[in-house]
């Protein structure tokens, strides 16, 4: 087995809630809660959960955009959480970021031209001509013209934004995109054109990519495997193909059950599981997912489980499943 | 399914923004009806002017700048578009109800649940004591599954979740019993686990009250899921209206068959998504020829200089395409369907 180009042990991220005159800390919001997983080169990773379980904010701290409180990144053989911001600035050539919503992300008092150039600028690569050739380059691979580089943001269609904030994620040649949501905002006929690019992107230019996302469709679609995140923590993480197929965690069960399929014939065994998340700055305990769980046992409210191999390169953590299943069991 | 009566019919509705670009017609010539009881979604892309639909039904359209320049909107056989402000209020809740995607900003984060509840209950229930509207608001809060209504009633909206926050909103639209409920992609801001328990009480209450629900959504999904029929809207315009069996199974709008083919589908995966080319319009942004030409694999000239009309391909399916004009069935077939 060849190293995998992103390794991730126990990232956890509690922000601090401050209250009163004094802003003393008064507790934590654990948006990321230990989190481990890897990312082989040239894969496709997917993260799904629903609002606000952490997707974001593990990506963010990948790139260190966030500090995490504790926990190791390791990318291409390089530990990025304790190397000097001056180090990590340039390992950031390698690793790019794409966003949900990628008007608020381009500066709309520059051009097109401008704002592809800055990542080449930062890190200083190339001269003033070889840059523009670049910009150029890059607008035609996206499925733009190079004659849009002289426009301005406002002046293009959320599909066309969006290309062109893929499009400068790949000025300065990364490995790794980490793409937060890259399809959400855009409609239906335009989000199939973007990820249509992103795998043509990907297998052009062997890329490895993040891609967090909320719907479950897309995910399958994109993703060689997917975890799949509850309450800052992974609660099931595998192939693509056995996630969807044979959902090992009840809460994966729930979620997959709860996803429209367009298809007025299709029949499903809904789960309809009860009541909201839980607030991540008060999670329940052992089991975050205990109190929505139709298969809580005892067990469940004491003890945390732990993401554990159930079935070959199948990890989840759930009592059901595992070593203290067994122990139950007998 | 077709046998049921039309409780509300928009016929030939113009909407217009005027704006300094001039008049952009956000919804152009639309006809659809909503028959007793059923599940009608309207489906497509943003902008193509669902959420000014719905406004128009309910006189709520923001004037100035909109204003309906044209066509009828007949809820039992009375005219909306030429009532006053003050008979749309009292047609408002009492017999056409709506619901929005985000419920905070219709719910006045001022005044506890119970307090609107029963405002919207007494404002068409002048007779009532408040006693009787309270008891009422207890009931609707029971029914769209909200536990210790008693204690919910003295709550402020910050202090729900989206989704209970979902759920008061459909009980204050359900106080009057209406007979038409507009909901406006009510699960588009909701987590998907939350969605499903939305959509499954949508569905519980149109059964048991017999309430009519027109269901506005981008979302293939969810039409499919909960609607008998659908209204597929394109740049301000109906393209193809079916039941949801037949849409989905034998789409003939090009449109609408390349929006089925671009969505993922979670159960099984496909190689590559087919993609339409090009951008959804901007309303008004094209005038000639078929509003879809540009996107469409399948247009010849007249296309790019004639609007098609909305051809009736059976006695339940609608399409405004050249391809199937020449399928379009008798008038006299028609009138069965109006009828
Ligand atoms: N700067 C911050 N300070 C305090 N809490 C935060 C901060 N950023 C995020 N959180 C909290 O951390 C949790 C995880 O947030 P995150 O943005 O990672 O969620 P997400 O999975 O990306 O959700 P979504 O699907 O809505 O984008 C949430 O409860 C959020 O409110
Ligand atoms: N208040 C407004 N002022 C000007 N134009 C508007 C207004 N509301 C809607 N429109 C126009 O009508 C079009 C259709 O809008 P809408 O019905 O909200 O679309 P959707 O199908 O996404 O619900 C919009 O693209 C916009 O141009
Ligand atoms: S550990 Fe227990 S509560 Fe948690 S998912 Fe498994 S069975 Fe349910
Ligand atoms: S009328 Fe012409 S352009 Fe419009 S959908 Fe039909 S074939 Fe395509
Ligand atoms: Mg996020
Ligand atoms: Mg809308």
């Amino acid at each position: 087995m060849t190293e995998p180009l992103l390794k991730v042990e126990g990232l956890k991220k509690y922000f601090p809630i401050r209250k009163g005159v004094l802003s003393r800390v008064s507790g934590y919001v654990k948006a990321v809660d230990d989190v481990s997983f890897f990312v082989n080169k040239g894969e496709t990773l997917g993260i799904v959960g629903e609002s606000g379980c952490g997707k974001s904010t593990t990506g963010r701290m990948l790139m260190r955009l966030l500090e995490p409180t504790e926990g190791k990144v390791v990318f291409d053989g390089k530990e990025l959480t304790n190397i000097s911001n001056d180090d990590m600035r340039k390992a950031r050539r390698e690793i790019q970021m794409v966003f949900q919503d990628p008007y608020a992300s381009l500066n709309p008092r520059h051009t097109i031209e401008k704002i592809l150039e800055e990542p080449l600028i930062v890190h200083g690569l190339g001269d003033a001509k070889s840059r523009k050739k670049k910009v150029r380059e890059l607008l035609e691979i996206v499925g733009l013209s190079s004659y849009h580089a002289k426009r301005y943001p406002h002046q293009f269609s959320g599909g066309q934004r969006q290309r062109i904030g893929i499009a400068r994620a790949l000025m300065t040649n990364p490995k790794l995109i980490i793409a937060d949501e890259p399809v959400s905002a855009l409609d239906v006929s335009i989000q199939s054109q973007v990820l249509n690019l992103m795998q043509d992107l990907q297998k052009d230019l062997q890329l490895t990519y993040i891609f967090i996302a909320h719907d479950l469709g897309v995910v399958r679609h994109i993703s060689d495997r997917v975890g799949v995140m509850y309450l800052g923590k992974m609660v099931e993480i595998t192939e693509s193909e056995l996630l969807y197929d044979k959902p090992l965690h009840p809460y994966t069960q729930a979620l997959l059950s709860a996803v429209p399929v367009p298809d007025p014939n299709f029949v499903r065994d809904q789960i309809l599981i009860k009541g909201d998340i839980p607030s991540p700055s008060n999670p329940p305990s052992g089991c975050t997912f205990h109190t929505r769980c139709p298969f809580k046992m005892d067990v469940c409210t004491t003890v945390v489980p732990k993401l554990e191999e159930a079935e070959p390169g199948h990890f989840v953590a759930c009592h059901l499943y595992g070593e203290r299943a067994a122990l139950i069991n007998r | 399914m077709s046998e049921r009566k039309a409780i509300l019919q928009v016929k030939g509705l113009r909407t217009s923004f005027f704006t300094d670009d001039g008049e952009i017609p956000a919804v152009d010539n639309i006809d659809f009806s909503v028959h007793e009881g059923e599940v009608l979604g309207i489906v497509g892309e943003s902008g193509c002017g669902k959420s000014v639909t719905s406004l128009s039904i309910m006189g709520l359209v923001p004037s100035p700048p909109g204003k309906i320049t044209g066509g009828e909107i007949l809820f039992e056989n009375q005219d909306l578009t030429k009532l006053s402000d003050k008979e749309m209020r009292m047609v408002r809740g009492n017999d056409v109800a709506m619901i929005f995607q985000e419920p905070m900003t219709s719910l006045n984060p001022l005044f506890s649940i119970g307090n609107q509840l029963m405002e919207a209950i007494l404002i068409h229930r002048k007779d009532w004591s408040k006693k009787q509207a309270k008891n009422r608001a207890i009931e609707m809060l029971n029914l769209v599954g909200l536990p210790r209504a008693d204690e919910l009633m003295k709550d402020y909206p910050h202090q729900l979740s989206g989704g209970m926050r979902q759920r008061v909103m459909i009980a204050m639209a359900l106080v009057c019993d209406p007979r038409v409920l507009i909901a406006d992609e009510p699960t588009t801001a909701l987590d998907v686990t939350i969605q499903a328990q939305i959509l499954q009480l949508m569905k519980d209450l149109n059964e048991r009250l017999n309430t009519a629900v027109l269901l506005i959504t981008h979302d293939l999904g969810v039409v499919a899921e909960t609607c008998e029929r659908v209204v597929v809207m394109y740049a301000g315009q109906v393209v193809e209206e079916g039941p949801v069996q037949t849409i989905f199974k034998d789409p003939q709008h090009p449109y609408t068959k390349g929006l089925l083919q671009s969505v993922p589908d979670m159960r099984f995966k496909k190689q590559r998504l087919y993609s339409i080319p090009g951008n959804v319009p901007k309303p008004g942004s094209i005038r000639t020829g078929c509003r879809f030409a540009a996107r469409c694999e399948f247009a010849f000239d007249k296309c790019l200089t004639e609007n098609p009309d909305l051809y009736q391909t059976s006695s339940v399916h609608k399409t405004r395409c050249f391809l199937y004009k020449n399928q379009e069935v008798s008038a006299n077939d028609r009138t069965l369907v109006e009828s």
